[in-house]
C-alpha cells in the first residue's frame, strides 16, 4: 500500500519585465515520487495556463501526510479518464484509509476494470463522504454499525514459506 | 453449517502470517471486504490494518465500540484476561505442545523414547494377556 505519495506542488512562471512578480499557482498530485509530481504538475498546467516547464519554475514540493492514517473513510473519487474510443467521466467510492490508499484503489480498479492507465487518468477530486451521502451499495453496505459477517471458506495460509507444502496427507478443512 | 465466530468490532484474532504471527489482537474497525483493523497494545501488536487472510478468528468477544483507544481497549482486555482465558481452549494448548516438541534438547528426546517405551511395554502386556484369553476361548 501506499504507493502513492500526495504532494503540494507550487509553481509560476519565470519572472518577465512585463510580469515580475507572476501569479502562483498551486496543485494537489497523487504520484509516487517527487520527480513524477513535478512532471505531472506542468502537465495539467500546462492545459490550464499559457506557462510551461521551459517557461516557469517550481516554487515548492512538499509531501502532505494523512492527518489519521489509522481510521477507515469512504472516500469518493471523481475521475476523467481516456478509454480506447472516448474520454468519461466517472465517480468511484472506496473505503480506506488514507487519501493515497484510496488513489491507489482507484488507479487499480481503474486498470482492472477499464484497462486504464496512470497517464490516462485525471484525479479531480478526493473527498471524504460522510455515511449518509455514499451512493454505492457495496460501501454502503459496510457502514452498518453493528456489521457482522462470518468467512465461509477459509483458506488457511502457512506461516512461512518453508511450511509449504506440494503435498498433504489429508485433505484441508476450510470451515474457519 | 452455523457459523459461529464472526468478524465484528471485538472480536479477538490470531495473526498467523508475518511479523507478528503467532500474537493475539482485537478488531477494532472493519475497513471492507476483506480488511480489518486490528490492536493488541497487550500483546506487541500495533495498531494497523490487516488482511483476513492472515488472521485466524478466534471464539473470544470483547465488547467494545468502535475505534476504541490503545489505552482503553488494555484496560478492556486485561480485565478479561484474554490471554488467559485464550491460553484455556485446546487450541492455545496444541499451539504449545508443538513448541514444547520443537524446543526439545537431545536428552528430553530420549526421555521422551524410554516414556514411550514404557507406556508400549504396559499396553503391549494388557494387549497379550487380552490376546490369549480370546485365543483361547474362541478355540
Amino acid at each position: 500500500m501506499s504507493r502513492f505519495h500526495e504532494y503540494q506542488v507550487i509553481g509560476r512562471h519565470s519572472p518577465t519585465e512585463k510580469e515580475p512578480t507572476p501569479r502562483l499557482y498551486r496543485m494537489r498530485i497523487f504520484a509516487p515520487n517527487e520527480v513524477v509530481a513535478k512532471s505531472r504538475f506542468w502537465y495539467f498546467l500546462k492545459k490550464a495556463h499559457k506557462v510551461k516547464k521551459a517557461s516557469g519554475e517550481i516554487v515548492s514540493v512538499n509531501e502532505i501526510f494523512e492527518k489519521k492514517p489509522l481510521t477507515p473513510n469512504n472516500y469518493g473519487i471523481w475521475i476523467r479518464y481516456d478509454s480506447r474510443s472516448g474520454t468519461h467521466n466517472m465517480y468511484k467510492e472506496y473505503r480506506e484509509l488514507t487519501r493515497n490508499d484510496a488513489v491507489f484503489a482507484c488507479y487499480q480498479d481503474m486498470a482492472a476494470r477499464h484497462r486504464a492507465r496512470f497517464r490516462s487518468i485525471h484525479i479531480l477530486k478526493v473527498e471524504i463522504i460522510k455515511d449518509e451521502d455514499v451512493r454505492r451499495p457495496y460501501i454502503k453496505q459496510l457502514l452498518d454499525k453493528s456489521l457482522k459477517f462470518p468467512l465461509p471458506h477459509r483458506v488457511v495460509r502457512p506461516s512461512s514459506k518453508k511450511y509449504v507444502q506440494t503435498f498433504v496427507a489429508a485433505r484441508p478443512n476450510t470451515f474457519v | 453449517m452455523v457459523f459461529k465466530k464472526f468478524v465484528e468490532v471485538g472480536r479477538v484474532v490470531l495473526i498467523t502470517y508475518g511479523e507478528d504471527a503467532g500474537k493475539l489482537a482485537v478488531v477494532v474497525d472493519i475497513v471492507d471486504h476483506n480488511r480489518v483493523l486490528i490492536d493488541g497494545p497487550t500483546t506487541g501488536v500495533t495498531r494497523q490494518s490487516i488482511s483476513f487472510k492472515r488472521l485466524s478468528l478466534t471464539p473470544l468477544v470483547v465488547k467494545i465500540p468502535a475505534l476504541i483507544g490503545s489505552k482503553a481497549l488494555s484496560a478492556v482486555v486485561a480485565e478479561e484476561d484474554i490471554v488467559g482465558k485464550f491460553g484455556q481452549t485446546a487450541w492455545a494448548k496444541k499451539i504449545q505442545i508443538r513448541k514444547t516438541r520443537a524446543e526439545l534438547s537431545d536428552f528430553n528426546r530420549f526421555q521422551l523414547m524410554v516414556a514411550k517405551k514404557e507406556r508400549r511395554a504396559i499396553v503391549g502386556k494388557e494387549f497379550a494377556k487380552l490376546r490369549t484369553a480370546y485365543l483361547k476361548s474362541g478355540k
